[in-house]
């Protein structure tokens, strides 16, 4: 049995929470015209707050199951945006164990799926108006394909949140539908021999989960493979600018303070001048790194992320430098397009870590020659824009 | 448009034939059509698509599949190099 859980499974003359009011007749009342009962006051517990997605109590025999909305309210989406942007991604979980999406029976499937509160909304959405139930794992509040790669979405975690949530007193088949992004952390063969429960890998997508559910649990191969779209290459962008900003700003200090030095020792009005035309410079290397070459990923030349990262800025340089033709000495000139490509560069390779197609092995190898240069560029290019000063 | 290939000759990914039973398992777990099962045997298709997540490897029920596998993302390959362990995302939550 489970020791880190409060709550045994079965029987509520030895638990240690409150029994609920329905826990009386669980057994009876369980099935298709299962008594669903509506939050109310009373279900607020001291110290705890129910969450607003919970729409009502199903009773089965392994005790009050909160069944949820799959209508998305503004709060979840604002959320969403949060998530994007880099607020709060830390924190941004829901409390593990099985929740029911419509009025799921005995025999509705089980969707297994991560406590990420963005991966939960997403997955209960696409789940509208079908009956299942939702097994959600701990997973520190991290989405699927990460925790499987940390194994936090794992075997081990399916078999203690079966355990846990008493998942074979639920239901009557033993089939966990397990996204296939899960894989990496789950052995279905493990599962199956510990637990009696074989895991289904279901579609990458959740939104293909209708399909799949209405097709016997089949997929299709376009359902196994993980895309890239510009889209989805798009909304990962502002995360990592966001998570740079503490970088950006020492940057940006640093450069002002470099500025300043000329041959006068150091003078204000060409640290701001000076400062401000190296920050500017800056940003656009960062800009492109992190957000251009994202958006143009399959059209820039080579494999290698670094090696897109400073093709792209070493265009945004040039660009730059033709607009400002007239007011860059050729220092200055050089100091802009060894800088802005390192810095594109190596804002590029570390998208590679959003990436769905990069190997371990690539980014290592291509770290490897990538970064001597990067460094080589920026130390060049500094110098050039120092001594340009004098 | 282009289709987003990465770098060739990389990946750690091996297939033991002997081993294999052919079950389909890495076919089916694997997210860039690596694999394919051709007269009973799993088969590499694809090992430059292989982004080495380990999925194969792991639910392979005759071990016949071995990979380095890992995260492939360069703030945690830096992280490895600085503190000389495995290369983690643990980076507090930023990544």
């Amino acid at each position: 049995m489970s020791e880190n859980s409060c709550c045994p499974p079965l029987g509520n003359e030895t638990s240690c929470c409150p029994p609920s009011p329905a826990a009386a007749d669980v057994c009876g009342s369980f099935g298709k015209d299962s008594a669903v009962s509506a939050p109310r006051l009373t279900d607020d517990r001291p110290g705890y707050k129910l969450w607003p997605f919970v729409r009502g109590w199903l009773d089965s025999p392994a005790g009050r199951i909160p069944q949820i909305a799959t209508r998305l309210t503004t709060a979840d989406i604002i959320g969403r945006w949060q998530m994007r942007w880099g607020f709060g991604r830390a924190r941004y979980s829901i409390a593990p164990g099985l929740y029911a999406i419509g009025t799921p029976s005995g025999d509705s499937p089980v969707l297994v799926t991560a406590n990420y509160k963005m991966t939960f909304d997403i997955v209960r959405r696409d789940m509208h108006d079908l009956d299942a139930w939702l097994l959600v794992l701990d997973t520190r509040g991290v989405n699927v394909w990460c925790a499987a790669g940390k194994g936090t979405f794992g075997t081990d975690e399916i078999l203690r949140q079966v355990r846990r949530t008493a998942l074979g007193e639920v239901v009557n088949h033993r089939t966990l539908i397990v996204p296939q992004l899960g894989a990496p952390g789950v052995a279905a063969h493990k599962v199956s021999k510990a637990c009696g429960f074989k895991v289904v890998y279901g579609p990458i997508r959740s939104r293909d989960l209708p399909a799949f559910l209405n097709n016997n649990l089949k997929v299709t191969p376009a359902m196994r493979r993980v895309t890239f779209s510009c889209s989805e290459r798009l909304v990962l962008t502002p995360v990592e600018l966001v998570s740079m900003w503490r970088h950006i700003l020492w940057s940006m200090l640093a450069l002002f303070i470099l500025g300043g030095i000329g041959p006068q020792f150091f003078s204000f009005s060409a640290a701001s001048t000076r400062g401000s035309a190296a920050v500017a410079a800056g940003l656009v290397g960062l800009l492109t790194g992190a957000v251009i070459v994202p958006l143009l990923l399959p059209w820039l030349p080579g494999r290698a992320f670094a090696k897109k990262g400073a093709a792209a800025g070493l265009a945004a340089a040039v660009l730059g430098a033709l607009v400002f033709v007239d007011s860059l000495s050729w220092l200055n000139t050089l100091a802009l397009i060894l800088t802005v490509s390192a810095i594109s560069s190596w804002c590029a390779m570390h998208f590679t870590g959003s990436s769905t197609f990069t190997s371990p092995s690539g980014v290592e190898k291509e770290m490897r020659k990538a970064i001597p240069g990067q460094a080589a560029a920026l130390l060049i290019g500094g110098l050039c824009w120092l001594a340009s000063a004098f | 448009m282009p289709s987003l290939r990465y770098l060739e000759n990389v990946a750690t990914l091996k297939l033991n034939a002997e081993k294999c039973i052919g079950c389909g398992m890495c076919a089916e777990v694997c997210p860039h059509g690596v694999f394919a099962i051709e007269e009973g045997k799993a088969r590499l298709m694809d090992r430059d698509a292989c982004i080495e997540c380990g999925a194969c490897a792991g639910n392979c029920p005759v071990e016949a599949l071995t990979v380095k596998a890992g995260v492939g993302c360069a703030s945690a390959i830096i992280n490895g190099w600085l503190t000389g362990k495995q290369p983690s995302c643990d980076c507090g939550g930023s990544c």
